[in-house]
């Protein structure tokens, strides 16, 4: 059962990224959502590599612990989350560009005519 | 060795490197010159181009083409080894020479069209890491390799439609398309993790191999689902579309055009995981995936259409029109696997009747939607440019001072409306006539969306070239050559495949539908010696 709770928090971390770009109105809270929602798919990513009283795959030359988790999760969770980050940073570039053209966040006072 | 085997050997990674270095130089000589950068963009894309040729023709003669990053054996102390694989056969390499195309009219058209633009650094920077990331999406043979190429066109071309960020309207059709390929490429992210979770593979052909060995578990259906979701949205397939004709219509008309071809991209993974990586399992009679895709299919066309209808801004309204041609493609495919699924047991896709030819056509359609929707949006860019307006209540009787801009515009219409002589006639009648074979009504709305489509690309022609002479455009100029040039070469195109069909179907078209039918010669690497 124990074994099974990163599994739940991934569960929980994807459906509560979910709701917030569904029913949250404000575009920082929906970049927020975006952000949760990733950490869910990265957390289940890590969650697969992981074995058991498992030590980090690094060779130390130490053979008290044999048992490594999975590297090529860890690597895969590296590349999504620098991919994220430039994700997150163009998000918040055109958030800025569009409070200074509308000076409101709220999805409801976007559009309008052009220019 | 000889030179062109060395270069022939290393083609594969070579179309991804060149347009990425090209990427990150284009800042430096843009501080040297501007006229010498935006002539290295022309030049970095060229040789691309060349390279993808090159490969064609290795492919199309000898079959796929597999080029590994890192060890060369597959297995070390009885381990698989983790690495990444390019696979490029007759599919990739099709939806390759769509990209490409559309790269280099995009960034040839480019040159006078962002003449008077600042900030043309980033831009250029931004539409080669764009075209690196469409033909590695094309090219790559491993899912996570899938979606970081993915993420890296996502990124550009959210970048790219947003560049006119003056307009809040670009800005915010950017954001809607950064937020939908975000959860989309995260959802695909997730089922790749499921995957791997199950068979510790992220190749593509070892996927498919333990996939049919296994049969098909609940896991699989759930990445299955979130697969076809995904890049279903991704590719523009209503409902799903509401990111599109915004995205076409606010970005500049050179990346309108290059968002066709990641549209597309978009289109061809989610043909490639549906035929390829699922392909042992995905014709089986319970399996009703092909009926999903009829029906996402016919969805989209209507809704394209009838859309299309009541807009009033000249590219937006070529954004919905595209958005219907993209029905046209999801059909064909689709009714090719209901074919299969419904027939008996012992009747695969190679022997089906029709379901080839259905295939086929939706392939073909792939390519020459690209180009006919591609022609009209240069167009739409050509109107923009000389008049600084895309509403068409305000244009009007510009056919008296852009005279070859009205051809084109009139060879983009009857291309796109699927009349003869003209590329778009070819893969619509072969659409129809497989489709008709399924269920008449499906190649019934086929017909209408195609009338419904010249009723609306002729009501523009009317509103934007025709009538009288407005006096506020009396000064309106015929566009700059380059622009000419980068629409004479989409036109020139759509003539050639419009009056000699049988060619490209023959030599692109069918081997394309092959490879993607028959997975037997993408798995086959991992018996054949690597």
């Amino acid at each position: 059962m124990i074994a099974n709770i990163p599994y739940l928090a991934v569960a929980g971390l994807i459906i509560i990224g979910l709701y917030t770009l569904l029913f949250k109105k404000n575009l920082i809270k929906m970049v927020i959502g975006i952000t949760i929602l990733e950490s869910g798919v990265n957390l289940f990513l890590i969650t697969l590599g992981y074995r058991m009283g498992s030590v980090a795959p690094i060779f130390t030359g130490n053979a008290d612990n044999p048992v490594m988790s999975y590297p090529v999760p860890q690597a895969l969770t590296l590349t999504s989350i620098v991919i994220g980050v430039a994700v997150l940073a163009l998000m918040l570039t055109l958030v800025i560009h569009i409070y200074r053209h509308h000076g409101s966040l709220h999805v409801s006072k976007l559009g309008g005519d052009d220019q | 060795m000889n030179i062109v085997d060395m270069l022939l050997t290393h083609a594969p990674a070579l179309t991804i490197a060149i347009p990425l270095l090209g990427a990150f130089l284009t800042p430096l000589i843009s501080r040297v010159s501007e006229k010498g950068r935006n002539i290295f963009a022309i030049i970095t894309v060229g040789i691309t181009a060349l390279f993808v040729f090159l490969m064609a023709s290795e492919v199309l003669s000898n079959g796929p083409m597999t080029y590994v990053f890192g060890s060369t054996a597959a297995t070390v102390q009885q381990s698989t080894v983790i690495r990444i694989l390019f696979e490029v056969d007759a599919l990739s390499i099709f939806m390759a020479i769509i990209g490409i195309i559309l790269s280099f009219v995009a960034v040839v058209y480019s040159y006078a069209f962002m003449e008077k633009n600042t900030g043309l650094d980033k831009y250029y920077t931004l539409l080669l890491l764009m075209t690196t990331g469409m033909l590695g999406m094309m090219l790559t043979g491993d899912m996570f390799n899938f979606f970081v190429f993915l993420e890296i066109t996502s990124i550009a071309s959210a970048a790219l439609v947003a560049f006119w960020t003056n307009k809040a309207k670009a800005v915010e059709a950017g954001f809607k398309y950064i937020v939908i390929s975000t959860i989309g490429a995260l959802f695909v992210l997730f089922a790749i993790a499921l995957l791997y979770g199950q068979y510790d593979a992220l190749n593509m052909a070892k996927i498919a191999q333990s996939l049919g060995i296994s049969g098909f578990t609940f896991i699989d259906k759930i990445a299955l689902v979130l697969l076809i979701a995904a890049l279903a949205m991704k590719g523009g397939l209503a409902p799903m579309h509401m990111w599109l004709p915004d995205a076409y219509g606010r970005a500049p008309a050179s990346i309108s055009l290059l968002l066709v071809g990641a549209t597309q991209a978009s289109l061809y993974g989610l043909f490639r995981i549906v035929f390829t990586v699922y392909g042992d399992v995905i014709s089986l009679p319970s399996i009703s995936i092909g009926w999903i895709l009829v029906l996402l299919g016919l969805i989209t066309m209507l809704i394209g259409v009838i859309m299309a209808i009541i807009q009033t801004d000249f590219k937006r309204l070529i954004g919905y029109g595209a958005v219907a041609e993209l029905g046209y493609m999801a059909l064909a495919v689709g009714t090719g696997l209901t074919i299969v699924a419904n027939a008996d047991p012992n009747i695969t896709l190679e022997t089906a009747p029709f379901a080839m030819k259905a295939i086929t056509g939706g392939l073909f359609h792939v390519i020459n939607d690209a180009l006919d929707i591609g022609l009209l949006f240069l167009v739409a860019g050509a109107v923009y440019y000389a008049t600084k307006e895309t509403s068409l209540n305000k244009l009007g009787g510009l056919a008296r001072n852009m005279k070859y801009t009205t051809i084109f515009f009139i060879i983009g219409l009857l291309a796109v409306s699927g009349l003869p002589p003209f590329n778009g006639f070819a893969s619509k009648l072969l659409i129809y006539e497989s489709t008709y074979q399924l269920n008449p009504i499906l190649s019934i709305v086929a017909i209408l969306s195609s009338i419904l489509l010249l009723a609306i690309f002729v009501k523009v022609l009317h509103s934007v070239f025709l009538g009288p002479a407005l006096p506020k455009y009396e000064t309106v100029r015929e566009v700059p050559k380059s622009m000419l040039l980068a629409m004479a070469v989409i036109a020139g195109i759509i003539i050639v495949f419009g009056l000699f069909p049988q060619v490209i179907v023959t030599n692109l078209v069918e081997p394309a539908a092959n490879a993607l039918v028959n997975n037997s010669g993408y798995l086959q690497w991992l018996t054949g010696g690597f």
